[in-house]
């Protein structure tokens, strides 16, 4: 019986990724060597602060992030002020005037990141039919979604930016072969501390860690505890087992 | 024990409301036989991922909203705001996952070692009842963080009720409370889903009982003959359970904090939307298999593909409540029938591949190998295993279950001689 | 059969084992429980609302503003010198539960103060009652010009919350 556990095993682990193996027949993302990635993960605080820059530079223009609050972004290294400061350059619904006609204000820290769009009717009206996503949980709603999210951003052939007769952009990596979104970064978005332009690679790189952290803002938390919790409880399965043998010792069995 | 039913008030209690004598009988002195393997840890594992289960999930629905409008933010919120909110999260779906693992294992030792036969079948009735519970309860969680896996799950599932001639249209209608799933339906999964697993709580009281009044089966699948052939439940199995708790955590701790989206689909991260179907809309894993039956089964007779699916899928654990009967075997454990362990492994294999097929979309060769491998399931239940009963020729059982093991050694000395009494 | 129980206390080696186990077991079973009591505390969404920031340079001399913190009421009242006056000519022997106004604001113009009748939790009127300050109507407590209960069931002043002026024209609650 012992000796077909392995296999069962094997079989069983190989059926998530049956599941998951219904991909649309794309090219497979590169994978990267991401800081997150292992039992001893974490995120890099630098990498996380460069991609907030890309995001407020470009992707916010057009796509959402609403379960990060602003207030999250002390995670990441900002300073309570610095959150604050950059909450008020957004708008938000405010309460209703004296006469009940709605008002803005300034956001808060307890604001999540506005939508650049009132509804979904006027996002596809200014994006050619297509709505740009949400991205807080993008890199968790795809297969291997960081490494997926780097490999479309960098594909040689998108960047080009020649779009087909249709309006889209040719991508190796996303399901349908080509994407509704112009390739979003090129060198002079964003510059380093000594004024110099950022790569798009570098780009692509931050925007990704920053995006794999909006996702799962947690995951620090996550891996710490989870050595922790291992650690404890192999010697507390240790213990047992000894007690165990100790227990059925003089028991014929 | 015995110290504490000596003191006085404690008597006293115990004599009106015998909580302490019960336990002391049933989970202390109660005899279980001296040769169980580790194949029998899968129960408790059992009952420990139901009480898992009930705990994160009260807790979780100190923070869900079962509204269409707020269900996924309030997850959202559980994940990031909710203090450890991400661990209770994670531990419930990754629990429900190795619920069914535990299971799963606990039914198929049942299946090699015919744990099932007399006088065990009612017991074996119950177990099966539990796993349909199990399997509505999973079904309607599944639904309730309202992705998008959620709500085409929840769709192609119930709509195969309307397979059912004449009155399936209303019953689908009825369980939708509407015309499509929606709102309705997401408020009263919740409230199902919250009832079920005390439902499953009563069963397993009743196939604890059952089990008791039987005792338990062992690896020579052989009756005990005496007392020499037990051993009280505590403190062996008491430690051994603890051993196997102890397994059992680390694996899922594993996949708690180290790949807690693993068994999970990506899809279910987006936000459920009724006008955009998924490319490929799958169950969850311990699904699979019967997913797979239910799309195989093509046209019978006068019967369309549709609902001949839906009896395929029926039939699959239908079937198994007549277990005891389609093997004819006297003998229980697969140990002393070599024919039938080599067509048990086969069978393994079979739903292995089964389960493999489920995950792939309806095309080309999978449907092939679907409707093979569905076919041969139905085969082993009904054909094979009857046929193998009464062909087969049993090695040698050994003369009881004390007797493999007198090798010497104080423990056993009194044994051996209550054996030559 | 020999007796094996867990935790019996003789001192072997074999029941060292198992005392130390069980300690292990108990220890994890204490930090497993921690999460599902930690779990009701109030989230991070709930504790980012629990300062309230305010503009008050719209509130005239003589006005009053209601705000909402922590889900209740908080009256911000820009009092008039008569209203300082008064307050502060009270004698203490007065007062039910004795506060002297300058104990009770950080500058005499301002008076913040949480609008919950500390009798049953009513929220009392402005402008009403016999001391120029606030009237409970459900049962009939008076309050002063700096919040003090002065006549009425209430058992005590009007709760000072925690704030902070930013600077003139920004309070922060909380």
């Amino acid at each position: 019986m012992n000796r077909f556990i392995p296999a069962i095993l094997a079989l069983f682990l190989a059926m998530p990724t049956a599941a998951l193996a219904s991909g649309d027949g794309q090219e497979a993302p590169a994978q990267h060597p991401w800081s997150w990635n292992g039992i001893f993960g974490t995120y890099d605080r630098e990498q996380l602060q460069g991609g907030l820059e890309v995001f407020l530079a470009q992707c916010i223009n057009c796509h959402g992030l609403k379960y990060i609050h602003f207030r999250d972004l002390v995670q990441i290294g900002l300073s309570e002020d610095q959150a604050k400061a950059l909450a008020e350059g957004f708008d938000v619904a405010g309460d209703p005037d004296e006469w009940g006609d709605p008002t803005t204000r300034p956001a808060a820290l307890f604001d999540g990141f506005p939508d650049p769009y009132r509804n979904n009717t006027e996002a596809a009206a200014l994006n050619n039919g297509a709505v740009p996503p949400d991205l807080s949980l993008m890199v968790k709603a795809r297969p291997d979604g960081s490494n997926y999210i780097l490999s479309l951003l960098t594909d040689e052939d998108y960047n080009e930016g020649n779009p087909d007769d249709d309006g889209l952009y040719p991508n190796h990596y996303f399901s349908s072969g080509a994407i509704a979104m112009a390739p979003p970064l090129f060198e002079g978005l964003v510059q380093d501390h000594d004024g110099n332009d950022v790569s798009v690679e570098e780009m692509a790189v931050n925007v990704t860690a920053f995006l794999t952290w909006a996702a799962e803002p947690k995951l620090e938390d996550r891996k710490g505890m989870g050595l922790k919790v291992l650690l404890f409880l192999l010697v507390l399965t240790g213990l047992l087992y000894v007690c165990k043998r100790k227990i059925w010792a003089d028991v014929a069995h | 024990m015995e110290r504490l039913l000596n003191i006085g008030l404690v008597r006293w209690f115990d004599n009106r409301l015998p909580i302490l004598s019960f336990t002391n009988e049933h989970l202390m002195v109660y005899p279980a036989p001296r040769n169980l393997n580790y194949a029998w840890n899968f129960g408790s594992l059992a009952g420990l991922a139901l009480v898992i289960q009930i705990v994160t999930g009260i807790v979780l629905a100190m923070h869900y909203t079962p509204h269409t409008e707020m269900a996924f933010d309030s997850v959202e919120r559980i994940m990031r705001d909710v203090n450890y909110g991400w661990l209770i999260r994670y531990m419930h779906s990754n629990g429900a996952s190795f619920f069914f693992i535990v299971v799963y294992l606990h039914v198929f030792r049942g299946l090699y070692y015919g744990s099932y036969k007399a006088p065990r079948e009612v017991l074996w009735w119950i177990g099966l009842v539990i796993l349909l519970a199990m399997m509505g309860t999973a079904f309607m969680g599944y639904v309730l963080p309202w992705g998008q896996m959620s709500f085409w799950g929840a769709t192609v599932i119930t709509n195969l009720f309307s397979a059912i001639p004449i009155i399936g249209v209303p019953i689908v209608e009825w369980l939708w409370g509407g015309f499509a799933v929606d709102n309705p339906t997401l408020n009263r999964f919740y409230s199902l889903h919250y009832l079920l697993p005390f439902a499953i709580v009563g069963l397993v009281v009743l196939h604890m009982w059952a089990l008791h009044h039987k005792k338990s089966n062992n690896p020579l699948g052989i009756d005990y003959k005496g007392p020499q052939d037990f051993i009280p439940f505590h403190p062996y199995y008491t430690i051994k359970d603890a051993v196997g708790v102890g397994v059992f955590l680390i694996l899922l701790s594993i996949f708690l904090f180290y790949a807690p989206n693993y068994m999970g689909h990506p899809d279910n991260y987006i936000p459920a939307d009724p006008l955009k179907t998924p490319a490929h809309i799958v169950p969850e894993w311990y699904f699979l298999p019967f997913y797979a039956i239910l799309r195989a089964v093509p046209d019978i007779w006068f019967i369309p593909a549709k609902l001949a699916g839906v009896i395929g899928m029926g039939l699959s654990i239908g079937i198994l409540f007549l277990l005891p009967w389609l093997d004819t075997s006297r003998i229980r454990s697969a140990t002393f029938r070599p024919v039938f362990k080599w067509f048990y492994w086969f069978m393994v294999l079979d739903m292995m591949v089964l389960g493999y097929v489920g995950a792939q979309p309806a095309e080309g060769v999978w449907i092939v190998i679907g409707r093979i491998a569905t076919s041969y399931y139905f085969l082993h239940f009904l054909i094979l295993l009857p046929l193998i009963g009464w062909f087969e020729k049993p090695r040698a059982l050994p003369d009881s279950i004390a007797k493999p093991v007198l090798s010497g050694g104080p423990g056993v000395a009194a044994s051996a001689a209550q054996d030559k009494a | 059969m020999a007796e094996h129980s867990l935790g019996a206390h003789e001192e072997t080696r074999r029941d060292f084992l198992y005392v130390a186990t069980g300690a292990v077991a108990a220890v994890g079973a204490a930090c497993a429980a921690w999460p599902f009591i930690a779990q009701m505390n109030p989230s991070a969404d709930v504790l980012a609302l629990s300062s309230t920031e305010v503009d008050i340079s719209p509130v005239q001399v003589g006005q009053q503003i209601t705000v909402k913190w922590r889900g209740k009421p908080v009256f911000i009242r820009h009092r008039t010198e008569q209203d300082i006056a008064e307050a502060r000519a009270v004698p203490l022997e007065d007062l039910k539960d004795p506060q002297t106004d300058e104990e009770r604001v950080e500058r005499p113009e301002w008076l913040i103060m949480v609008g919950v009748c500390t009798h049953l939790g009513c929220i009392p009127l402005a402008d009403a009652g016999d001391f120029d300050g606030w009237f409970c109507p459900c049962h009939g407590s008076h309050y002063d010009s700096s919040g003090r209960i002065r006549k009425g069931p209430a058992p005590e002043n009007l709760t000072i919350p925690g704030y902070a002026f930013t600077d003139d024209t920004t309070v922060v609650v909380g």
